[in-house]
């Protein structure tokens, strides 16, 4: 016995004593203290998603051209729910046995405990039958949620779609979980923070027939859902819709811009689609088919595409000669047919100066004009650099969009190019001569193209092309976008001349039978782009009027055959229908060909972009 | 005379039956936290019920080896053990596998093993062996470094493991010592020391000042036996805190509360040591060290909490203190777990008839918070029957150790009823608010082979010891 033995009575009390407290504790919470069965009774805590409607976009003229609709998910608790009539079920919803069957055979491996969605966007009828008799059918739960509707159907892809967010937008942005809706392009993607909103978040209890009890903890944890910010679109949903029709059966854009704001008022890009195709629950066929089909009627030609500027680019080199001095004042010789080493496809004085270069077209002056560009610096290679420099500030081989999701930046061959193809220094301007009327290596993107007019319309400046003019705040508030200004001080007299030589263009030059209106004196310039696959494109720029011009506009039609053709009478029936409000008599046997023209079948050969 | 046979006869029958009993309970438990319509067999090894039921089978005949060993080999091989223990819990830093963000277990195919399991009863069998030396005193500097550095080493390791919960563990030997002639003041300074602690997460710096003082004075007056004392130091310092105030009104110094009550705690402290020379009142010095230990503590507290805590731990103290209520976050699973064990009721759902633990509202529920099925399928009824039965069983212990002829054994056997003691108090302690959630298991019910292997071997040991009782090891 050693002397320490008693103390096994203070070691036995201690645990006596921690048993005591604990029993003492068990009986409070089990026995003595109802709350704890009251939060089992209703005793699934439900984590309930509030999504706010997504915000409206309308056009500039407060044209609704989104709104929302209700629509509901079905959504599934694998643990929670119990052998249920799939038939019954099935009959309510719509759906076969095997989809359903399918879905919660998903929901199952994706996690038993957290909810799934298994039946997507039902209609409000369906979802109130459906609610009614939700008490059969355990773990089954109903969420809110908002589609897109579109009452115009236009501008698809301007406005863009929304859909379920992929793995690596979650990964992006802790906001978004499985099943949230994103923008995925358009206006719905570039103004995304804008449209969502913030979700909410409550929880409810839930208990074991599957019947809301109230809110978890008085609901102190809920968060408010805040309802999507509105958009007003600088687009104009009649002129929209109008060239949309103008472009059917073909293949091809329009851009236009009101050049003093860069507010886009039309993006139109052949073939369209009708946007609410990518809504409710025949969306993914529908995505399929029109990703599968060959003229690829989801590609927003109108700033994802870039092509040879052909003539239209003639603008650009004027502008170009003017800045570095060499066009003022000289007039260039043309042989006509017999020009070398580009020959001029047009019969006109020689020799010429600007203006009546712009008019004729002449490829002859234009060459001329590009060789005293590129001579103008000690070597070819500082001369070309010069030159594209001077195009990148004109918006040309960049991308310029203020808002713009997927724009492409088109392509201005830099001297490394050349280099690389020819050898450093062994090439000049002479070589790379198709660049002086918009051939070769040169791609520009319409929105490029009717940016470029803008510019001269500005008479120095432009303003980066934008598709949303101001958003509308929780409270009401409009807050009008600032987007950024560019300018190219050359001097108001040089663009003047190009000016002059546009007004020519269709007052009596290459447009003057397809793009002249009554009153308005519209400055365009055609272009023809030569295509190794099949017919050549067809492409026009303007704008109009001369004086304190209201709208620029770029039009290019694939194998459009020339830019007579197409190009210039689409483009100056939207000028018309912009500034008049209609089409004059004289004029409506070019609408009627436009709206009834087809491109797109007689196409032999599908062009590449 | 003793032969092998004498071990079966001389063994303790009656813990060896609340052994199985409570594994039998754990198992029964497990399958009714995992249960689920699709997997309705208890003999499903797909299921954690099934593989339970095999670790409960090895642990048996674990628990058969263990005893089948001459008890002499623990007392011989008791600092081998220790040491072994030791490199493993090296190894398993450098070379195991993380889980959970512990760097714990050693992964063989499809069996896991946690050294710190072993390191239990390795650390039992080595302070057994050195407090069981002939020369060995629990009362020099000496004697409690060795001791120091035995808990020391493992739990250090364990810690780096980033497994506090494991380490706290090594807590419990305090009460073996004490056992063994530790002096009560260390265990009463001890518990002073948690309870400012917890004063001071619980308590601004100026209401914990107040408290202090009064302490410091009503101490004084007791040391002093004397209440006139006592009331004259309470005056006199309420009286210095008047003067003080009224001198910073005047003034307009703009002190906060307490800064004037430090100011005034200043002077008392000095007023008193010149107090205590000229009078030659030795107990003045006891009170001023108390005063010193005190405030040392409670300012490292905040230190310590801020800087040396990991955020978890600290949500995790807060939760059970009151101090932050996080229903959804921290909190979410002592919440869940409360409402599971207090919606049993008097005599419980019944088995398999729980709502809360089938929904998984409560994580590990098959682990640490097994407790839960338990509350909430047997109510307060089968809680209180199963605490009896681990009270049962420490107690059982207690009484087994103090029967050891050797002290080897007694040491031993303390140490297995505190371990086992710490483990359930914790445990169920967390899933009913009343503790910190610690992530160790609860003896013997916690799914996993590691835990039940480990708390088998500890228990064995002790009972292959008891059965050979009247030897004398060392």
């Amino acid at each position: 016995m050693d002397v320490y033995s008693k103390r096994k009575y203070l070691i036995i009390g201690l645990f006596s004593l921690t048993a005591v407290i604990i029993a003492i504790r068990l009986f409070t919470i089990q026995v003595l203290d109802p709350s704890y069965k009251i939060s089992a009774a209703s005793n699934v805590l439900r984590r309930v998603v509030n999504f706010p409607a997504r915000g409206l976009i309308y056009d500039r003229n407060g044209k609704l051209l989104v709104f929302n609709q209700a629509a509901y998910d079905v959504l599934i608790t694998p643990r929670e729910m119990k052998p249920f009539d799939t038939l019954a079920f099935c009959r309510i919803v719509g759906v076969e046995k095997e989809e359903i069957a399918s879905e919660i055979k998903k929901a199952r491996q994706y996690s038993l405990y957290k909810p799934s969605p298994v039946i997507k966007q039902l209609s409000s009828q369906t979802y109130a039958v459906l609610q009614e008799q939700l008490f059969k059918y355990p773990g089954f739960f109903i969420q809110a949620r908002t589609l897109r509707q579109y009452p115009a159907k236009i501008a698809a892809h301007v406005l863009g779609y929304v859909g379920e967010v992929d793995q690596k937008g979650i990964d992006a942005n802790k906001y978004y979980e499985n099943g949230d809706y994103i923008g995925r392009s358009g206006i719905e993607k570039a103004y995304e923070d804008e449209l969502r909103g913030v979700k909410g978040i409550s929880y409810k209890m839930v208990d074991v027939h599957n019947m809301e009890k109230g809110s978890f903890d008085q609901g102190r944890l809920d968060t408010a859902a805040v309802i999507g910010k509105n958009l007003v679109s600088t687009l104009n949903a009649d002129l929209q819709s109008y060239g949309e029709r103008l472009l059917s059966g073909k293949v091809g854009s329009i851009v236009a811009i009101e050049p003093s704001t860069g507010e886009i008022l039309v993006l139109a890009s052949a073939p369209t689609f009708d946007p609410g195709l990518f809504v409710g629950r025949e969306r993914s066929k529908n995505f399929s088919k029109l990703l599968f089909d060959p003229n690829k009627p989801m590609l927003n030609r109108a700033i994802t595409s870039s092509y040879p500027p052909g003539s239209t680019f003639k603008i650009a080199n004027a502008l170009i000669g003017l800045e570095d001095g060499v066009l003022q004042t000289v007039r260039f010789s043309c042989s006509g047919p017999a020009s070398s080493p580009i020959k001029c496809t047009h019969n006109h004085e020689t020799p010429l100066a600007l203006v009546s270069a712009i008019r004729e077209s002449c490829n002859a002056f234009f060459w001329q004009a590009f060789r005293a560009e590129i001579n103008h610096y000690p070597t070819p290679a500082e001369g070309l650099e010069a030159f594209r420099n001077q195009l990148l500030e004109m918006g040309i081989g960049k991308k310029i969009g203020g808002d713009l999701y997927a724009e492409t930046s088109g392509s201005v061959p830099a001297v490394s190019y050349y280099d690389k193809y020819f050898g450093a220094g062994r090439w000049n301007s002479l070589t790379i001569r198709s660049l002086s009327i918009g051939q070769g290596e040169l791609l520009l993107t319409p929105l490029q193209l009717s940016n470029m007019v803008s510019l001269i319309a500005n008479r120095g400046y432009y303003i980066a092309p934008h598709l949303v003019r101001s958003v509308q705040g929780y409270d009401g508030v409009q807050d009008t976008l600032q987007f950024e200004k560019h300018s190219i001080p050359a001097g108001i007299d040089n663009y003047e001349m190009i000016v002059q030589g546009m007004e020519q263009v269709v007052e009596n030059g290459t447009a003057r039978s397809s793009a002249k209106i009554d009153s308005v004196i519209i400055c365009g310039k055609t272009g023809t782009i030569q295509n190794p696959h099949g017919e050549a494109h067809s492409a026009f720029v303007a704008f109009a009027p001369k004086i304190n011009p209201k709208i620029a506009i770029a039009v290019y039609i694939e194998n459009g055959v020339w830019g007579a053709r197409y190009a210039a009478p689409i483009a100056s029936l939207i000028i018309e229908k912009y500034l008049k409000g209609k089409i004059a008599s004289t004029r409506q046997h070019f609408e009627d060909a436009m709206f009834n023209s087809d491109l797109i079948s007689t196409m032999k050969i599908e062009t590449g972009d | 005379m003793k032969t092998q046979n004498n071990i079966w006869f001389n063994l303790d029958w009656t813990t060896v039956l609340l052994y199985l009993i409570l594994v039998l309970l754990g198992w029964i438990n497990i399958y009714a936290a995992v249960y689920s319509d699709e997997h309705q067999s208890i003999l499903d090894m797909g299921q954690r019920y099934g593989k339970q039921l095999i670790w409960i089978i090895a642990g048996i005949m674990l628990a058969i080896m263990v005893l089948t060993v001459d008890s002499k080999f623990y007392a011989a091989f008791a600092n081998h053990i220790y040491a072994f223990t030791v490199l493993l819990l090296v190894a398993v830093l450098l070379f195991g596998k993380e889980v959970n963000g512990a760097r714990a277990w050693f992964e063989f195919g499809s069996v896991a093993l946690q050294p710190a399991e072993l390191g239990k009863f390795a650390t039992n069998l080595a302070i057994a062996k050195c407090i069981s030396q002939f020369d060995f005193k629990l009362q020099n500097l000496r004697s409690y470094l060795i001791l120091g550095a035995l808990i020391g080493v493992p739990a250090i390791l364990i810690i780096l493991q980033n497994d506090t919960g494991s380490a706290l563990v090594f807590a419990v030997f305090v009460f073996v010592f004490y056992r063994e002639g530790l002096n009560g003041m260390v265990l009463f300074w001890g518990f002073a020391a948690a309870a400012l602690f917890i004063l001071s997460l619980l308590l601004d710096q100026f209401k914990l000042l107040i408290f202090l003082l009064s302490i410091s004075i009503a101490a004084y007056g007791v040391l002093r036996e004397s209440i006139k004392e006592g009331f004259i130091g309470f005056t006199a310092i309420t009286g210095l805190f008047g003067f003080v105030w009224l001198i910073d009104e005047i003034a307009d110094f703009g002190c906060t509360p307490l800064q004037l009550l430090m100011v005034t705690t200043a002077i008392s402290a000095l007023l008193l040591i010149i107090y205590g020379i000229i009078q030659h009142i030795r107990q003045v010095w006891r009170i001023l060290l108390f005063f010193i230990f005190a405030i040392g503590i409670s300012m490292s507290v905040n230190y310590f909490y801020k800087n040396v805590m990991a955020p978890h731990q600290r949500d995790r103290i807060d939760q059970v203190l009151g101090i932050k209520i996080d229903k959804l976050g921290r909190g979410y699973n002592v919440n869940q777990s409360k409402i599971a064990i207090g919606s049993g009721g008097f005599m419980g759902k019944g088995f398999l008839k729980g709502t809360q633990t089938k929904y998984n509202f409560v994580p590990e529920q098959s682990t640490d918070f097994i407790f839960c099925t338990v509350g909430e399928e047997w109510g307060f009824a089968g809680s209180t029957v199963v605490l009896g039965l681990f009270l049962l069983m420490l107690i059982r212990l207690v009484t087994l150790a103090e029967r050891q002829r050797s002290q080897f054994s007694r040491v031993y056997g303390y140490g297995v009823a505190c371990i086992l003691f710490f483990h359930i108090a914790i445990n169920i302690s967390m899933t009913i608010g009343l503790a910190p959630v610690i992530g160790i298991p609860l003896p013997f019910f916690s799914y996993g082979g590691s835990s039940l292997w480990a708390f088998t071997i500890l228990l064995f040991i002790f009972l292959r010891l008891d059965a050979s009782r009247t030897e004398n090891l060392r």
